[in-house]
């Protein structure tokens, strides 16, 4: 779009740049570069003295003894991620963490995709659809996971109610089993499946609103086009609309690990964790043994373990969307 | 005689296409009806049953034989309104509003003119400078609470509210600046060009010109923003324990939770009385948002 501007007649020919550097008498507000700077300040200095500051602090914890009751600051060296290595659960929450972020990142981009067609389909009441579908993403995650402890309980479950109507679970030969309940979030498989089941559908919306921008800007001729030279459904599909709609599929892929790899709100509220840390990541060990535990020090080193490969992936995916923007 | 004669076979065929094609045209309505409704069921399910469950008494609700999805006993409105006289519910909602309002507006202050800068300044590092912007947003919350509640104590802010309004800003900047730039590039350059030369300088042009003109990508920024600021969970439950200077997603769990005792009627009130009118809002802006995302966003 702004490549095509420049090359009009409308902008006098030249750049403002060249036009204001060739100018004797400039003012502040003029100059590019001092603008740039100006502008830009406020958020670098905000973001440096309140993310890499703590950040940097951070490392420091994770390279001392610092503990709740003993503040002081006395340096360990790699103790810390060395304890954290011997234990099992560290290896354990680090399993669960790739395991949650790959299976739901993968549901989150093809539901999402779904959802989005779903969203910009012509019905009658779309507003009140779009409402519905909405409320997952909108609603604050401490309470949302509140609502689905109570979905899942262990003895009022809904959903058991309703297997158990459909004579699927509590009778001899049911199909889930004779039990009365499931105990979604007490059988390790189970809970594993239930945390994973409440973030795809907490970042579903979110991820099919990212899509959406996707869909909304191919251009209807381009469709069109290959329908009239006869190309069928799935063909336009995967020649036409999945590959215009990679990058964006691959924002919402990060969105949605980012929120999964980081958030433990999650499991904190659903499972705590258990049982016996079958549902551990690593944020949330690294809050308990941060704070529930005390030993700070401790719960820095597990935390920053998890950022290099945050961060690594993160490039990855921008990289590779912009390699798909420039072809 | 001639109304007998059977039809030419162009028109056969004809009509038997029509009605083919009519036949399909009905069966992908339907078909685009059922996922729709499916969608949003499975979307609204846990909110449906909140809402059904606010209302039960307690002799109802703790039956596992009774059906749970419809009343066995006569509703009751006792569990909502415990909510408002019994707890600090209407504090803690108008903490999030009003910690929302300035960190939103923070936000904006430092927010536009960063992206401004990085979309059309014409620097050389404005492209990996934004990337870089951008994964500030990575560093998870998880990691900083621990050093963030120290800078906290040393600002005197601990177990204020004001302690989160210091702090959202870290989360919201740089995804707003990263979306920003996506909006403020779809405005034309003609635009503030000419505002230039119309005497303006860059500073007026950016002001006077380019802001109203991205001004929908901005309100989709505050409602994003907004969105993040009341969901945040660590940082508000790690730096305010007072009662009256929490916000919502930390204060109804904390207040409505009691060891193990939950107050799950009044908690499931609590949730729909949230949630409803976020997503209103965000819907409202919805198409706004969604239009900034292709604005170049990604488009680096």
């Amino acid at each position: 779009m702004t490549t095509a501007t420049t090359g009009q007649p409308a902008t006098v020919g030249r750049p403002p740049t060249t036009m204001d550097n060739a100018a004797p008498r400039q003012r502040l507000a003029d100059r590019d570069s001092a603008l740039a700077w100006i502008f830009l300040m406020p958020s670098v200095v905000y973001i440096v003295a309140l993310v890499a500051v703590p950040f940097v602090l951070a490392i420091g914890f994770a390279l001392s003894d610092v503990t709740a009751g003993d503040p002081s600051f006395d340096w360990v060296g790699t103790r810390n991620f060395r304890r954290a290595f011997d234990d099992p659960v560290f290896w354990r929450s680090l399993g669960n963490t790739f395991v949650f972020t790959a299976v739901s990142m993968v549901l989150i981009v093809v539901l999402g995709k779904v959802l989005a067609n779903i969203l910009m389909a012509k019905v009658r009441g779309k507003w009140v659809i779009r409402f519905l579908v909405l409320l997952p993403w909108t609603t604050p995650v401490s309470l949302s996971a509140i609502a689905w402890l109570w979905m899942l309980d262990s003895i009022f479950s809904p959903i058991d109610w309703l297997l158990r109507e459909m004579g699927l679970l509590g009778s001899p030969g049911a199909l889930f089993g004779p039990n009365s309940n499931m105990y979604w979030l007490g059988e390790p498989d189970l809970a594993m499946a239930s945390v994973i089941a409440v973030h795809v559908w907490r970042l579903t919306p979110l991820a099919a609103v990212i899509m959406m921008a996707g869909l909304v800007a191919i251009p209807r001729d381009l469709d069109e086009a290959a329908r009239v030279d006869g190309a069928g459904y799935w063909r336009r599909m995967f020649e036409i609309t999945v590959p215009l709609v990679l990058p964006l599929a691959a924002v919402a892929a990060l969105f949605g690990a980012i929120f999964t790899f980081t958030d433990m709100a999650v499991v904190d509220v659903l499972t705590n964790g258990g049982p016996n840390n079958a549902t551990q990541t690593l944020t949330s060990w690294a809050f308990f043994r941060g704070i529930d535990g005390g030993d700070i020090g401790q719960g820095a080193a597990v935390a920053l373990f998890l950022f290099p490969l945050l961060l690594a992936a993160a490039v990855a995916i921008l990289r590779a969307v912009r390699r798909m923007e420039v072809r | 005689m001639s109304a007998l004669t059977p039809p030419l076979p162009g028109v056969a065929e004809a009509a038997r296409l029509r009605r083919t094609y009519a036949a399909r045209h009905v069966a992908s309505r339907v078909g685009t009806y059922t996922a729709a409704i499916l969608a949003a069921f499975l979307c609204a399910a846990p909110f449906l049953w909140s809402m059904v469950t606010a209302f039960k008494q307690n002799r109802d609700l703790y039956n596992p034989a009774n059906n749970p999805l419809t009343f066995s006993r006569p509703a009751t409105p006792d569990h909502v309104t415990y909510l408002f006289t019994d707890t600090s519910f209407l504090t803690f909602a108008w903490n999030t509003l009003w910690v929302g309002v300035l960190v939103v507006a923070i936000t904006l202050l430092l927010g536009l003119p960063a992206a401004y800068a990085l979309a059309r300044l014409d620097r050389p590092w404005a492209g990996w400078f934004g990337v870089a912007i951008f994964l500030v947003y990575l560093v998870p919350p998880s990691l900083l609470f621990l050093s963030l509640s120290r800078i906290v104590v040393a600002f005197g802010l601990q177990d204020s509210t004001w302690s989160l309004v210091l702090i959202y800003p870290t989360i919201t900047i740089p995804v707003s600046i990263w979306l920003l730039i996506g909006f403020l590039k779809g405005v034309p350059r003609d635009i503030e060009e000419q505002a230039m030369v119309d005497g303006h300088s860059r500073l007026g042009a950016f002001w006077r010109a380019v802001v109203p003109l991205a001004f929908p990508g901005v309100v989709a920024v505050v409602v994003f923003a907004f969105t993040l600021t009341a969901s945040e969970f660590i940082y508000a439950l790690s730096f305010v324990s007072p009662t009256a200077d929490k916000v919502i997603s930390t204060g109804v769990p904390t207040e409505l939770v009691r060891g193990d005792v939950f107050f799950w009627q009044s908690l499931q009130a609590a949730t729909v009385l949230v949630a409803v009118p976020i997503a209103i809002v965000f819907n409202l802006f919805l198409d706004r948002f969604i239009a900034g995302f292709t604005q170049g966003a990604v488009k680096g």
